[in-house]
């Protein structure tokens, strides 16, 4: 029988380009004593700590939990690394949630990171292989002809993705943690930016950012701290293969069937009227139409229509990324874990200005790899 | 409010030095892919096919991504193919071989079940379409290697448009 | 701190399967090395993909130099439909504690695990020296047959071993291997003929030194009536731990491994008496501090496999560690034994599972 957990701390660092005032270990730490720190915990009261992050060449650092151990207070205790994508920052959380849902740890450190600007991330996606084709289309190129594939399908009208590119970017002036502030984005300033990989512009693209995520899960009779307990309602992972014959990677069954699973275990059959809000990996602006979709907040190729209606703007029926998103903050391996946590951060009702009022329950979502892996959370301010 | 800035007022701004790390590796295509290689040296696409399902993959890595098992049978497959989708791209990046803007697109090759992604010329980027029916040019015959660099690229074939229903489940 | 709760739920290794373990695989891929392996660990028991719940996988991107390397991998399998899938950047014995975990909250009944890395593709040596503190050791790039050595002499110079000792657990472990057959280097060469080996990194002589081994290993666990359905003899994991140590080896007593000892501790290896002991211990003098941490006594066999100086396929050989302890028990050659697993430079973490015998 699972225990229940909940979310009693929650730490970021201000993500930025370039965080070259402080190391790998440093970085992680301000995450992580900001998250003790919230719990009203130190170092020792913690059993266990879950580090996720993706490649490890994007720093140069093999398998780097083993170095970060001391500077995470996990010396004498159980260290695990994740690593499953650009889904790691939602599954590392899954799996700290496992460590205390299981009856083995009541309160586990979870960290996410990742610290771009310490080596070349782009080169680190593409690595050359021999035998293969000259590069063509870099890490946009992967998603653009999906993007298109949506559209055509959807019929969704072009300056969607504008919209989401502006409502994100509005929402990040509301996040002093965001690393994108951009007060003067409107449609006009997305269309002017450069068109990288057509039809995604360069504002319609994430940006690359240092940064950490952290936070502390707790057994329910762990419980500390001022704030109050962010409850887990329900926790699922799902894969499917990255290329085979008839993949609709516009909307992955890998997706939908990780939402069942996550809606089945929270009680949810109807998410755009019981969710309060939703923080979903939108690393670049079209995705989110069709992750509206892939989610079930509407009817398949009415998701762009959603959006155009406002229904998910900070002030709309169903916010969605009201942080910002990724599309204002991505620390890869972190970015993930910053969904899981915003959400966490809404239903204690410690989100300042980009806080939903009274705000109850969420969806945190995170995808990776060409979106065959998905994690997922759902978390309420009442115990399930 | 970091560790490093407390300290910082004595020791002064953090300074950074890169320490480049060069590893060399030898690379193992594998059975299936090696076939598929060697093929590409004789200016020939050769798919496998999977047991279970009947689906023709190109290149296949030796197994059925769905079904979990060994595709063995080869099956030679067509020079032309249709696009599925396809993005240009306008964007600078390092390791990068061809002027901006240009196109990228997912080719289905006619008898696959697979699209892989391929670069397409002789056409201009703003007459590139869902549909299009193209076909490989390959280097020389003196310059054709085991490798993906033995296509130049893919151009129209001249042939009509293929309807969307027929590349629908491929995208 | 964490003891684990009195309610551990029973879960059993219920089949195992390894690749051969070979220097080189110059022929396929990593899927399609996997592939037999994963083929074989649901035929042992005569389930399918279908039957499992959740799957988990250890592997290591810089040992083929690319990234994402268990994304094709996850092909040898079929996730199709879509299922419930992690992975860990770490040796497959963490992937199955994650996968015991899940299992132990008792909504699901059977998981895949495996484990696969090639560590002949580069150089193994300046590989690993990548996972050592990027600021302040990677850059002058010890390596870690050196960083062992310098633990190798700690131990002599504390007086808790001799070259002699090294060469006679190289020398059991090889002729122990010749009784298996999925191992590398076996062979019975007397410990008297081993001292005559050149040194490799003084005190390390050769023959101290684990192979570079490719190969791929993979573990069904099971709950509940899986368990007792797909085995005869189901072989029960009674006890699960791991701890991990400070990456300063300077802050570190090198000759013992106090997380081994934690973990043994929490895994309740003193519980009963240990018929077998399969130890992660790469290089020779290591089986030696380990085997200390654990209080294994000299009524214990250890590593009848050969162990890792027979075979050392990166991020598999402590899975292969607790599939090996697990098949001696199903064979009913032992009732209990001790597995364990470690990663990092000089034993820096270290997992211990206790297995037991219905
Ligand atoms: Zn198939």
């Amino acid at each position: 029988m699972a225990e229940r957990c909940a979310v009693i701390g929650v730490g970021q660092t201000h993500h930025k380009a370039k965080r070259d005032d402080v190391s790998i270990a440093g970085m992680v730490r301000e995450a992580a004593k900001m998250a003790l720190a919230d719990a009203d915990l130190t170092w020792s009261d913690i059993d266990a700590v879950v580090i996720g992050k993706a490649p490890d060449m994007f720093e140069g650092n093999m398998m780097p939990e083993l170095y970060l151990a001391p500077a995470l207070g996990a010396v004498g205790k159980p260290m695990i690394r994740v690593h499953t994508a650009g889904s790691v920052g939602g599954s590392t959380a899954l799996v700290a949630a496992h460590l205390v849902k299981s009856g083995r740890h009541k309160r586990v450190l979870t960290v996410a990171y990742e610290k771009q600007s310490d080596s070349d991330a782009m080169w680190a996606l593409s690595v050359p292989q021999p035998f293969a084709a000259p590069l063509l289309a870099g890490a946009g190129g992967y998603f653009a002809p999906v993007i298109r594939a949506y559209m055509r399908r959807a019929g969704a009208p072009d300056h969607i993705g504008r919209m989401v590119a502006v409502k994100d970017r509005l929402n990040a002036l509301r996040n002093p943690y965001a690393h994108l502030h951009l007060p003067d984005i409107d449609m006009a300033m997305v269309e002017e930016s450069i068109m990288l990989w057509e039809p995604l512009r360069y504002l319609e693209s994430c940006p690359s950012s240092d940064g950490a995520a952290a936070m502390v899960l707790a057994a329910e009779d762990a419980i500390s701290g001022s704030n109050p307990p962010a409850w887990i309602h329900g926790t699922a992972m799902r894969s499917e293969p990255t290329i085979f014959a008839g993949r609709d990677q516009v909307n992955p069954r890998a997706g939908r069937e990780c939402a069942a699973d996550v809606y089945a275990q929270a009680g949810i059959t109807n998410p755009r009227e019981q969710f309060d809000c939703a923080e979903v990996y939108v690393p670049f602006s079209w995705y989110e139409p069709m992750w509206l979709e892939n989610l079930g907040f509407c009817e398949q190729g009415d998701g762009w229509k959603l959006t155009e209606s406002g229904a998910t703007a900070f002030d709309g029926d169903i916010p969605w990324n009201c942080s910002g998103g990724v599309l204002s903050s991505n620390p890869i391996g972190a970015s993930g874990m910053l969904r899981f946590l915003e959400v966490a951060m809404q239903v204690r009702g410690q989100a300042g200005e980009h806080q939903v009022d009274g705000a109850k329950l969420a969806l945190g979502q995170a995808y990776g790899g060409g979106a065959q892996f998905f994690s997922m959370w759902v978390v309420g301010s009442e115990k399930p | 409010m970091t560790d490093a800035t407390t300290a910082g007022a004595d020791v002064g701004p953090v300074t950074t030095l890169a320490t480049p790390i060069s590893l060399d590796f030898d690379f193992t295509p594998g059975v299936a892919q090696s076939r598929f290689l060697k093929a590409l040296a004789t200016g020939t696409f050769v798919g496998q096919r999977c047991p279970v399902c009947t689906k023709v993959y190109v290149p296949s890595r030796g197994t059925c991504p769905t079904d979990g098992v060994a595709t063995t049978e080869e099956v030679v497959l067509s020079n032309s193919g249709t696009v599925t989708t396809f993005c240009v791209v306008n964007v600078p990046f390092a390791g990068q071989s061809i002027e901006i803007p240009y196109i990228c697109a997912q080719i289905l090759l006619d008898g696959a079940n697979v699209s892989f992604m391929g670069l397409i010329q002789e056409i201009p980027t703003d007459q590139i379409r869902m549909g299009l029916r193209v076909e490989a040019v390959w280097v020389d015959d003196a310059d054709l290697t085991p490798s993906l660099a033995s296509i130049k690229y893919f151009r129209p074939n001249g042939e009509t448009d293929a309807p969307y229903e027929s590349y629908e489940e491929y995208l | 701190m964490s003891a684990p709760s009195g309610t551990v739920r029973p879960v059993s290794v219920a089949s195992f399967a390894q690749s051969p373990n070979i220097r080189r695989d110059d022929q396929r891929n990593e899927v399609e090395g996997l592939l037999p392996v994963i083929a074989e660990v649901f035929g042992n028991i005569g389930i399918t993909k279908d039957d499992v719940d959740f799957i988990c996988s250890g592997s290591t991107d810089y040992l083929i130099g690319g990234p994402f390397s268990f994304v094709m991998a996850l092909d040898a399998v079929g996730v199709w439909p879509p299922r419930a899938e992690s992975h860990v950047e770490m040796d497959g014995a963490f992937a199955l504690y994650e996968a015991w975990t899940l299992l132990q909250e008792g909504e699901i009944d059977a998981a895949l695990v495996y484990s696969f890395g090639r560590s002949s593709l580069g150089d193994l040596n300046e590989i690993l020296t990548l996972q050592l503190d990027p600021y302040y050791m990677a850059p002058l790039w010890p390596d870690i047959v050196s960083l062992s050595a310098l633990q190798a002499r700690a131990l002599i110079d504390a007086g808790k071993a001799t070259e002699a000792d090294f060469a006679e657990v190289a020398s059991r472990s090889r002729r122990d291997a010749l009784a298996n057959p999925k191992a590398q280097v076996a062979k019975d060469v007397a410990v008297d003929v081993l001292l005559q080996d050149p040194y490799v990194v003084e005190p390390l002589r050769r023959h101290a030194l684990p192979p570079i081994t490719d190969g791929a290993a993979a573990i069904v666990l099971a709950a509940g009536d899986k368990a007792t359905a797909w085995s005869e003899r189901p072989v029960w994991i009674s006890g699960i731990d791991h701890r991990i140590e400070t990456h300063a080896l300077g802050a570190r007593d090198l000759t013992s491994s106090p997380s081994t000892a934690l973990a043994a501790q929490h895994a309740g290896v003193a519980d009963g008496k240990v018929d077998i002991a399969e130890i992660h211990a790469p290089f020779a003098h290591q089986e030696i501090i380990l085997r200390q941490a654990m209080g294994l006594d000299a009524s214990v066999t250890i590593n009848p496999s050969g162990g890792a100086l027979a075979a050392n396929p990166m991020m598999s050989a402590g899975l292969i560690r607790i599939g090996e302890a697990a098949s001696r028990i199903a064979a009913g050659q032992a009732d209990r034994a001790v597995a364990h697993a470690t990663s990092g430079p000089c034993l820096q973490q270290n997992l211990v599972c206790v297995l037991e015998g219905a």
